[in-house]
């Protein structure tokens, strides 16, 4: 309705996430969290009582329970009681709340949390219950195979062979080895990729996210908030997102429209982009959503190593606008781009685009 | 800064213990075509839309607002789920609201639902947790201590919650969208019923039900001549606390009143049961009317019930709550707490009926979730802010 430029400035003061791992046996959510939450007021020296909303991303089919937002929140400690709200969605979601409840100007800081472990159950048969509860979740189609239909279109269409997918691997695996919260890092040739066995055609091990225990946490502030808790906010200039239908076949599966509309609306195109972090689980849809916003050569995709370093459900996102935030942050970029996506092949997709002083 | 909010449309289905003759896409379509139609608009004049439910393993369907996309007409516009237990009607309502009063969109959708009849709610609540206590007598067995340790700090007689139930069902036959209409309950019948958890009986908890909810949110320049004038809101607010704190008070939670003196406030609202017309309040186990009547300030700690015995609460009383027959007559649970927000919006704009309190132009919609630690609250009017 209005124009971006009427916004309220809100930035990302502080972020933190834990170190990703395959599996965390030792402690619950809860106890995953604490440690998060306590590092991103740590940051900036505030605590709980300089928050005045509080917004989690979280999944129930992650713990197999219902409610599992109820007991994290004793990771803060709502007494007394705070304005605090859920979304069963990425945590990159719950920022977006959070931004918008920002913007009416009553309240000035927010923090945000997601977490989730994946290593908990079979996220071939947990995924599979996200899809179309009628005619396709009871064929049970495990993620790895609905992402390589999306591939073999993409390879399909002539827009990228399997050897660039391997190269998005590669790079993105290096990357990760100057990340100390990956997961999986190496240095490995194409060549060497592309000797790896198919896990589905044409996906091979290397195209695929690891599985991931994983929490992470941003404060939102506003204006002189910002300024006063932070000598370098990451300012949120323009954030939105999109969906689109969730039948596979209805859809131009090596396309994201929802991602190109998000982009436009939060101003990607407005400026040169310097660094871009996105959240694409699968090799082959990093090259979709750069194309999708237009990115260029120029950019620096996934400093952080991606989804593909590290890919908690429900935290993957939120983390891409943490790491975002923390190039801005420290300089080495003046404007990046944060990406998050949910649902199969890519069928969500919020972009954030950030900038310095 | 912030942008005036008005409900300009309202929808909901025929809420039943099964609705097998439609999918749950079906179900909310249903809800939301009717709040289109109520503020004669398409889908094409809705910027974004907000889906709320309670947990999905109600269904069995993990995160489904993704396969809802095209039913509620979200394709290539901004889709967004909520959760936050039994309230989660409410905060949708809220989320969605906010969209608006932020400046962010001009016509929001607000969608919420509950397909019981698709799994089995006392299952999904009820499956083992590690270092988690079981929940294995479901929502009533959780409540219904608490209900206990009310009686005995009122000294309420034993009575009132039957009371309720039967006001709440005698409501609900003027509610054609309600569940159960139950025309011949009276006070023996409720009493006669089995004792499901102790003090509560058959009758006096909520039926498990299929049902859907839909609101249209619009800022001031997205209000069209619709039958039914906009119900403007006036404030909202959101309260958690902790589960398990030994300082918590589940009978009159802190939060709950917290959360009604922040929408009090913004509502220029000092006494509530002076200056409210109507309430529409989450009362799923018939004791929660007088606990919440002291929760929310419509009377004094211990008073409660007094009220609700002396007939103020009944559609006829001076501070008529739940004249829709509320939770207790219809539960689908995620629409649940949207339903409180509804029908407060429907009495404000007269259009509830049968059930219409008379000149209400002023009315509270609250919800609660969890074990009483999750509320969600706004104020809606018939007079512009």
């Amino acid at each position: 309705m209005s124009p971006a430029a009427s916004r309220r400035p809100v930035a990302i003061a502080s972020f933190a996430q834990s170190q990703n791992v395959r599996r965390d046996q030792e402690r619950n959510e809860v106890e995953g969290l604490m440690p998060v939450i306590a590092e991103v007021f740590a940051n900036i020296g505030i605590t709980k009582n300089d928050i005045d909303f509080i917004c989690s991303g979280s999944t129930d089919y992650l713990i197999g329970g219902p409610f599992s937002f109820v007991a994290a929140l004793d990771a803060v400690g709502v007494w007394p009681p705070r304005s605090e709200s859920h979304v069963e969605m990425d945590g990159a979601f719950a920022l977006y709340e959070a931004w918008v409840r920002l913007q009416e100007g009553d309240i000035d800081a927010a923090l945000v949390y997601s977490f989730g472990r994946s290593s908990l159950g079979d996220l071939n048969e947990i995924l599979a219950l996200q899809l179309d509860p009628y005619y396709l979740a009871p064929l049970w189609p495990d993620p790895v195979s609905v992402a390589a239909l999306q591939a073999r279109a993409l390879i399909d269409s002539g827009r990228a062979t399997e050897s660039d997918l391997a190269g998005v691997a590669a790079r993105n695996r290096k990357s990760a080895l100057s990340n100390p919260k990956a997961q999986v890092a190496y240095d490995r040739s194409v060549d060497e990729l592309l000797s790896e066995e198919y896990a589905v055609a044409p996906l091979r091990k290397h195209a695929l996210p690891p599985i991931t225990d994983g929490a992470a946490a941003i404060v939102l502030a506003a204006g002189d908030k910002a300024q006063q808790w932070t000598d370098h906010p990451a300012w949120i200039t323009g954030i939105d997102h999109r969906i689109e239908t969730h039948a596979l076949g209805a859809r131009d599966l090596t396309r994201s429209p929802s991602t190109t509309k998000a982009a436009e609306m939060a101003g990607v195109g407005d400026g040169p982009v310097d660094v871009a972090e996105l959240h694409a689980p699968y090799a082959h849809q990093e090259l979709i959503l750069a194309e999708a916003m237009g990115l260029g050569d120029g950019v620096s995709i996934n400093p952080s190593g991606g989804a593909l370093a590290a890919n908690p459900l429900m935290s993957a996102g939120l983390i891409r606008i943490g790491e975002a935030a923390a190039r801005i942050s420290s300089g080495s970029a003046h404007r990046a781009v944060a990406h998050a996506t949910s649902g199969p092949c890519l069928q969500q997709n919020l972009v954030c685009v950030l900038e310095g002083e | 800064m912030s942008e005036r909010c008005a409900v300009i449309g309202v929808g909901q289905t025929k809420h039943k213990a099964k609705r097998d003759d439609i999918s749950i896409a079906g179900l909310v379509r249903e809800a939301a075509k009717r709040a289109l139609e109520d503020a004669q608009l398409t889908w094409s004049d809705i910027d974004a839309v907000v889906v709320g439910k309670a947990p999905d393993m109600f269904e069995g369907a993990m995160m489904p607002e993704l396969y809802l996309a095209p039913a509620l007409g979200a394709v290539g516009k901004p889709m967004f789920r909520v959760h936050t237990a039994g309230s989660v009607g409410g905060s949708t309502t809220l989320v969605a609201a906010h969209l608006i009063t932020a400046g962010i969109h001009k016509r929001v959708l607000a969608v919420a639902y509950e397909k019981q009849s698709d799994s089995d709610a006392m299952w999904a609540l009820s499956v083992p947790q590690p270092f988690a206590a079981p929940l294995l007598a479901g929502a009533g067995g959780y409540f219904a201590p608490h209900i206990r340790a009310y009686m005995r700090r009122s000294g309420a007689p034993d009575h009132i919650g039957c009371m309720v139930a039967v006001k709440d069902r005698l409501n609900a036959v003027k509610n054609p969208y309600a569940h159960l209409h139950l025309p011949d309950i009276d006070l023996k019948t409720v009493q006669d019923s089995v004792m499901l958890w102790d003090p509560l009986h058959y009758l006096e908890a909520c039926p498990s039900s299929d049902g859907a909810a839909a609101i249209i949110l619009s800022a001031e320049d997205g209000v069209t001549d619709g039958a039914f004038p906009p119900a403007w809101v006036h404030g909202m607010a959101m309260r958690s606390e902790p589960t398990m704190f030994a300082g918590r008070d589940q009978v009159n939670p802190q939060a709950g009143q917290d959360c009604a003196a922040d929408v009090f406030a913004q509502a220029g609202i000092t006494n509530p049961r002076a200056e409210i017309d109507m309430a529409e309040v989450y009362v799923p186990f018939s004791w929660y009317e007088p606990m919440w009547l002291e929760n929310l300030g419509f009377a004094e700690q211990g008073d409660g019930w007094k009220l609700t015995e002396s007939g103020a609460t009944a559609l006829d009383g001076d501070i008529p709550w739940n004249a829709s027959g509320g939770v207790l007559s219809s539960n689908p649970i995620g629409a649940s707490g949207m339903l409180r927000f509804l029908e407060a919006a429907m009495q404000v704009r007269g259009q509830a009926g049968e059930h219409q309190v008379d000149g209400a132009r002023r009315a509270l919609g609250q919800a609660y979730g969890g074990g009483s630690q999750f509320f969600a609250m706004w104020v809606v009017s018939s007079d512009k802010p």
